[in-house]
């Protein structure tokens, strides 16, 4: 057992008690802490966005900019693997 | 103790992929670790965002009777799980690319056999 | 990739438009019901990669190329920040939902409460939901086309 590997377990064991007593500071399952800010989107979903799908107007209407992070990063990665495989085509 | 369950179930997939992703030596077995990391984010956000006795937070044809917003669970939390899908199929298509690259320049999977390979 | 036999390929045959259908039924709908841009693309790039397992990716890449795929990706994204401009010019907000309250496309209001599915709602959700579909689908299909393709030939002239 080399130096490299007493340090792997090493961590991962910190990092399985740290996760493991960290989770007891959570509140509990099915009581959620801070809720007015969704409530505040729940009831104003058909007013504002007129839209029944509260996670549709969520996505597109009042998130949009993480979704327009998250299309920049499916962009990137086809752009990723199409230059990873550029050489392939015969 | 019954009602951290969710959250402890978490952690163990948060476990074994670290495991998998630090111990084994197998590149797809790594790729494969990372992906079940990520599948405990996935189920960590949308249980922070579980009410108890919640429907979704969809209008059309609701059950009749619901109290909303108290019985509606929170969207937020889903709507970022639904990024942090894509986000994930993205990635994982690029770790493959890149394995798959990796496994025609060297011939091997393993991270140990690479290693003397590269010297 | 080679092609597979004759049963497979007669199940894929009978499969492939119910997949279709499904998918486009989830981005038209996913103002209304769960599902969206995201979902329905994922459904119908399945679909194509169903194709593709059943008949090889050659005979997938004599019927379409990669860069047609890519192009679509880049409308798809085009559409999508466009839309966001427009909110910029008509509600003074970026990604601002001037369509909705109007009495033009998808203009309705739904009443507050649990109501019937409208299609007409939902202000520039639908238009973007499109967007996001073509690009997932676009960009999920060539992701699949290309590491199919690459892992069928023997030599990759390093």
């Amino acid at each position: 057992m080399d130096k490299r590997m007493v340090a792997a377990v090493l961590a991962f064991t910190i990092v399985t008690v740290f996760f493991f007593f960290s989770i007891f500071l959570i509140h509990p399952f099915g009581e959620p802490g801070q809720v007015r800010m969704d409530d505040r989107i729940i009831e104003n979903t058909q007013n504002e966005s007129a839209s029944n799908n509260g996670v549709t107007s969520v996505v597109f209407d009042y998130r949009g900019f993480d979704t327009l992070g998250e299309a920049t990063i499916l962009f990137s990665a086809v752009a990723g693997v199409i230059m990873i495989f550029r050489r392939v085509k015969e | 103790m019954i009602q951290y369950i969710p959250f402890i179930a978490v952690v163990c997939m948060i476990f074994i992929g670290l495991y998998a992703a630090m111990f084994r030596r197998n590149l797809i077995k790594i790729v494969i670790g990372i992906t079940i990391i990520e599948s405990g984010v996935n189920l960590f956000l949308i249980t922070l965002g579980y009410r108890e006795g919640g429907v979704a937070p969809i209008y059309t044809s609701l059950p009749s009777g619901t109290v909303y917003p108290e019985q509606m669970v929170l969207p937020v939390p889903q709507a970022l799980t639904l990024t942090s899908i894509v986000i994930g199929v993205a990635v994982l298509a690029l770790m493959l690319s890149l394995v798959m690259h990796i496994y025609k320049k060297y011939e091997t999977l393993d991270v140990q056999e690479m290693r003397r390979l590269k010297e | 990739m080679t092609e597979m036999t004759r049963i497979v390929k007669t199940i894929a045959n009978i499969l492939f438009p119910f997949t279709m259908i499904f998918g486009l039924y989830i981005i038209t709908h996913g103002h209304l019901t769960p599902g969206g841009g995201f979902q329905g693309g994922a459904v119908i790039a399945s679909g194509c990669a169903l194709l593709l397992v059943t008949y090889g990716s050659r005979w997938v890449l004599t019927r379409i190329k990669e860069k047609r795929l890519a192009a679509f990706e880049s409308m798809g994204a085009i559409g999508f920040i466009t839309i966001a401009l427009l909110g910029i010019v008509f509600s003074m907000v970026f990604f601002g939902n001037f369509l909705a309250g109007s009495n033009l496309l998808f203009g309705n209001v739904p009443a507050t409460g649990s109501t019937l599915a409208d299609l007409n709602t939902g202000g520039v959700l639908p238009l973007m939901n499109f967007a996001v579909g073509v690009k997932v689908i676009a960009g999920l299909f060539v992701i699949i086309l290309i590491m199919s393709y690459a892992s069928s030939i023997k030599e990759w002239g390093q």
